[in-house]
């Protein structure tokens, strides 16, 4: 075998690819831009993706290779004994043909009994019961009014330290009789790395109890992140940097007055502040992935958190 | 007809060669090495067409310092840490394995690269070798992901905040991201699982596609044969060296009397 002497088998000159390629340009772009733009992109590679196609498959006919079935041999070059019919034999199913498919139709179920599980204990966990059950983060009274408390702590005490996750909580006063809070998540809407208050610490006043630590502030001008500069204001809407949208908040509830946290969600935009606050809500999301306008469609399901 | 007596040095050849012919007689082996390694190569070669071997040899490094350093790291949230102290501060040279798996990991990644240049420079990924290109391309990747996984096993900071980082690029991926971010993690967040299940992947699932796909690279290079530089004369080295005088049958063909060097 000697592949270099030969002829190259590559395709003709052909100048499609380069409409092709083009198409798929503008479909990006569009993706970003707006989504005609995006469908016109798409429409250009398909007709050129057409044509390249077309330019590759005429004039060269797949080689059909000759079949060699022994089993269908008319065995003519054999001597035949004696007074044997000479008539071909009848057209069969051949028995190496049903043994050859029944090893690897057996082979492929015995293969697919022992695959199967196996992948799907390596997939399907991380999707299954995520939800963390509420915590609870101490009485409402560690909550000085309008400002904000460093609250970390355990999110599932038996896998110890890597749980821990940090909330930033404000109490904002009473509406009618319920007490109103902000809680945001530290993890930055970019990427994920833990967001830090724009303003000192009173640590003097720390609180410890459980696996929880209570850290007020003294006043902050809202939140940064060290990894890539991404700011955001005391609401958790972001003012500069790549973060895609605003800080996620969690859910609360108040029981026996302490106060519970429950489930966190995703947060477009945050419109007002405090009690007044209009928050847009929206299902919860991994960092650095847009919950509104055209770039959402990139996620149109999420995993179940 | 009277035997000469051997000299001296024909004792010793008889001596050392006598188990390579007890070999081959046997199971052919040597002649199969020799179909492996003694190849056609154009008289013009130089030193950048090492870097695939280099390569090679720098994963093999990776394999063999990983295989000992698992002996003493222990892959959970508690210990990992710990662990890594214990290796780098009191194992005995655990400081010298554990650098030369951190660094051969540059190494490795440079050097594969660096590969990947010259056999662009060079053309060496045209026909008939794009399939050989195609499966570097996957090897590059299959050796981006063990720096990916790798990383986060000493679980410091660094490595935990970069593995955040990391999954939640990955999360970022149209359509599927979400759900590869959350597969990477084994949940909603990083955990112990994240731990255990990046070491699987770095030691188990990951090199042995590696070394899966080293096979095919090598095997499509032997097959094909070396490249000539594009400023070469000579064709491009292919299968074994037909000439039987100098690669007949038997073991010792080729390895007692040197084989003439052509071309130059």
């Amino acid at each position: 075998m000697q592949p270099h002497d030969e002829t190259p088998h590559v395709p003709g000159p052909s100048l499609w690819p380069v409409g092709f390629a083009v198409g798929i340009v503008v479909l990006l772009v569009g993706l970003i831009v707006s989504v005609y733009v995006a469908i016109g992109g798409a429409v250009i590679a398909l007709a050129f993706g057409f044509l390249w196609v077309r330019d590759l498959t005429v004039g060269t006919p797949l080689a059909h290779a000759e079949e060699v079935s022994p089993e269908k041999s008319t065995g003519a070059q054999l001597p035949m004994p004696e007074g044997a019919s000479a008539a071909p034999p009848a057209e069969r199913y051949p028995r190496s043909k049903f043994l050859e498919l029944s090893t690897l139709g057996l082979g492929g179920v015995i293969g697919g009994i022992v695959t199967a599980p196996a992948l799907g204990f390596m997939v399907i966990p991380p999707f299954l019961h995520q939800g963390q059950k509420d915590h609870d983060l101490g009485p409402l009274t560690d909550y000085p009014e309008g400002k904000y408390v460093v609250a970390t702590f355990m999110s599932d005490p038996s896998q110890g330290e890597v749980s821990r996750r940090t909330a930033f909580v404000r109490y904002n006063g009473p509406v009618g009789t319920q007490p109103s809070f902000t809680i945001i998540s530290n993890h930055c809407a970019h990427l994920g790395c833990p967001v830090q208050p724009n303003g000192p610490l009173d640590s003097a006043q720390t609180k410890n109890f459980g696996d929880v630590t209570l850290i007020p502030t003294v006043s902050i001008a809202g939140f940064g992140c060290p990894c890539h500069g991404g700011q955001y204001d005391t609401e958790g809407n972001r003012i500069a940097g790549p973060p895609v949208r605003a800080l996620d908040r969690y859910s609360y509830s108040i029981r026996n007055g302490h106060l519970f946290l429950g489930a966190p969600f995703s947060v477009s935009h945050v419109v007002g502040s405090g009690s007044d606050a209009k928050i847009s809500r929206w299902k919860f999301s991994f960092p650095g992935e847009h919950v509104n306008g055209i770039e959402s469609w990139m996620y149109p399901i999420q995993p179940p958190h | 007809m009277a035997t000469r007596r051997l000299t001296r040095s024909e004792q010793i050849q008889q001596t050392i060669l006598y188990p390579v012919d007890w070999l081959e007689e046997r199971s052919g082996l040597v002649g199969g090495l020799k179909y492996f390694l003694f190849r056609k190569v154009p008289g013009d070669t130089n030193w950048f067409q090492t870097l695939g071997a280099a390569t090679l040899t720098a994963f093999i490094v990776q394999a063999l310092t990983g295989v000992i350093l698992a002996m003493y790291y222990k892959p959970d949230p508690q210990n990992a840490y710990a662990s890594i102290q214990n290796i780098t501060n009191h194992v005995w040279a655990g400081w010298l394995v554990r650098g030369m798996h951190r660094w051969g990991a540059s190494v490795f990644i440079i050097l594969m690269f660096m590969h990947m240049g010259r056999v662009f420079l060079y053309g060496a990924y045209k026909y008939p070798r794009e399939l050989n290109w195609i499966i570097g391309v996957l090897l590059l990747a299959s050796g981006l992901g063990e720096g990916f996984t790798g990383y986060l096993l000493p679980w410091d900071q660094t490595a935990y905040w970069a593995t955040v980082v990391g999954i939640n690029i990955n999360g970022t991926a149209p359509i599927l991201g979400p759900f590869l971010a959350q597969f990477l993690q084994g949940g909603t967040y990083i955990n112990g699982d994240t731990l255990s299940r990046f070491y699987s992947i770095h030691m188990l699932l990951i090199p042995g596609a590696i070394f899966a796909l080293i096979g095919l690279h090598l095997y499509l290079v032997v097959r094909l044969g070396v490249t000539s530089p594009p400023w070469s004369k000579e064709a491009a080295g292919s299968g074994p060296l037909a000439d039987p005088s100098t690669n007949g049958a038997g073991a010792r063909s080729g390895l007692v009397n040197p084989r003439e060097r052509k071309g130059r």
